[in-house]
């Protein structure tokens, strides 16, 4: 299929700016300040200023800062708000400059001490509805009863899961932007570690942090005039399922989420599974990577955890993912980390990481939020030539 | 079993299961044009999106589909360890619970369980489960 057949107006726009804030464990600085610096740190990548802005998708997580008040900030310029988050929140600023809504839309996030009663796990971990709050379901336990029922079906071995955390892990070790920059950890680490909610072992799980990101999506044809390497829009997809963390978890009822979602984006990109040259996936728990690859189609099911441990998804493998340290090395700040996904994707095309996380001629990666435990997955298909 | 979990406030849908729950009988929804078993409560058939759907009695027994046993709790409230099970009961629909009066390393896909209605509260009772 060419990638004519499968015409977007996705295809209309280009990620022209993408940036991370200081990320840490605990940030010693104000929730607007690492948004302002998310904001500023994303239009200067941009080569644009704050007056270049006429569409915004800015918010924060503990402050609860919102478009409409930023829209005042920037003296009522923007003409358009954006209300989705993640990657879906790019698709709705990409449909918006495409339709001719607005030009150019800065997204920034952040989040900092939203994560302040460290007797609990983290506040986004520990949904409330009445059919699993009583039950003592976290975000660890809703997605190890997936991965249970995939081991149980096709024998998938903790070690498996264990590369997946080592993988990501020494990526962030080698990545001085990441929360975890020097703390390699080998799968051996990742099988001593305390167990959190079997299968899962600490090293299996996301971090919790703070910290912040933009981006910046412009006109495919404008972007060319901004002396900066536009990343292409080729290709997004979601899959929904009905609401995160109100159902139980049945691996036959949901464990295919996601599975539309990369169906749809390919198609529109033109490309298969094959065609990906970087994977920054969604890493909230280990499994959920192995999960990912089959139901994104780039391994049979039940056949992942043989690639997996063939090495695959390293850096010198045949499918290098969260290239950045992921949420279990890079950094977890609550909602920031669905726009970090992307990110990380662009700052990997721009050849922006260190050398030796730099992924050599890679010109197509994937981005993935969501999961199988929250029932819904969604995926954006990005490239470093136009469509 | 008392402790200071945090307790379900049932809603005006989902109140004839906790009803039920404080009264010893585990329902569940059924639609009444096709039939179908409908968990968590909705006020739409998910299959022939009818909107007439009546409480059924389950039988309260099942085996557990996936599990994990907990060492972190969401909150200090949860003794660890516990058991976090999917249940999947005999008459084919999924509940999320517990698994109790056994050794958290004894449970296994598979297992046959029952509901053991358990009162926390002078008004809520929880459904959980233990080995048959």
């Amino acid at each position: 299929m060419s990638r004519a057949d499968r015409r977007t107006p996705l295809h209309d726009v280009a990620i022209v700016g993408a940036y991370n804030t200081r990320q840490a464990k605990a940030l010693d600085v104000s929730e607007l300040e690492v948004l302002f610096d998310a904001m500023e740190g994303a239009v200067a990548s941009a080569n644009l200023s704050l007056a270049d802005i006429d569409g915004v998708n800015v918010t924060s997580s503990t402050r609860r800062t919102n478009s409409r008040e930023v829209v005042a900030w920037l003296g009522g310029r923007p003409s358009w708000t954006g209300v989705d988050i993640g990657i879906p929140g790019i698709v709705e600023a990409a449909l918006a400059i495409a339709a001719g809504l607005c030009e150019t839309v800065l997204m920034a996030t952040a989040q900092v001490r939203e994560y302040t009663d460290r007797a609990s796990t983290a506040p986004w971990t520990r949904p409330s509805n009445e059919f699993v709050e009583c039950f003592g379901l976290h975000t660890p336990g809703e997605f190890a009863l997936m991965a249970r029922r995939h081991m149980h079906l096709y024998g998938t071995p903790p070690e498996a899961l264990a590369e997946v955390a080592s993988a990501i892990r020494s990526n962030g070790a080698r990545n001085p932007q990441a929360v975890h920059f020097g703390r390699p950890v080998t799968p051996d680490d990742v099988l001593r570690s305390r167990l959190i909610a079997d299968p899962f072992h600490l090293l299996d799980c996301a971090m919790t942090s703070e910290g912040g990101g933009g981006l910046v999506l412009t006109r495919a044809d404008r972007a060319r005039d901004l002396g900066v390497t536009p990343v292409h829009l080729l290709g997004a997809g979601s899959d929904r399922q009905g609401m995160a963390y109100v159902t139980a978890p049945v691996w036959d009822l949901y464990g295919q989420v996601g599975a539309r979602a990369a169906a749809t984006a390919f198609a529109q990109a033109g490309l298969s599974p094959a065609d990906i040259d970087v994977a920054e996936l969604y890493d909230p728990f280990s499994f959920e990577i192995i999960r990912q690859l089959e139901v994104f189609g780039f391994c049979p099911p039940g056949e992942a955890a043989d690639f997996v441990l063939d090495g695959q998804l390293r850096i010198d493998g045949s499918l290098p993912i969260d290239t950045d340290g992921g949420l279990m090395s890079f950094s977890h700040a609550g909602l920031v980390q669905l726009i970090q996904k992307p990110i990380a994707a662009v700052r990997q095309l721009r050849g922006e990481l260190p050398d030796e996380l730099t992924v050599p001629g890679a010109v197509t990666a994937v981005a993935s939020n969501g999961g199988s435990g929250a029932l819904f997955t969604d995926v954006l298909v990005l490239g470093a030539e136009a469509p | 079993m008392t402790d200071s979990r945090p307790l379900p406030t049932p809603t005006e849908l989902s109140a004839p299961f906790w009803d039920g729950c404080r009264q010893g009988v585990l329902r569940v929804q059924q639609c009444r044009r096709c039939q179908a078993l409908v968990f968590v409560p909705r006020p739409m058939c998910p299959t022939c999106q009818h909107t007439s759907l009546d409480w059924t009695d389950s039988g309260g027994k099942g085996s557990v589909y996936s599990f994990t046993v907990v060492h972190r709790p969401p909150r200090p409230a949860f003794a660890v360890p516990f058991v976090v099970a999917i249940i999947e009961l005999d008459e084919g629909w999924y509940l999320l619970s517990n698994v109790i009066g056994c050794d958290p390393d004894a449970v296994h896909i598979g297992m046959t369980v029952e509901v053991a209605f358990t009162d926390m509260d002078e008004t809520i009772t929880l459904p959980l489960f233990r080995p048959v």
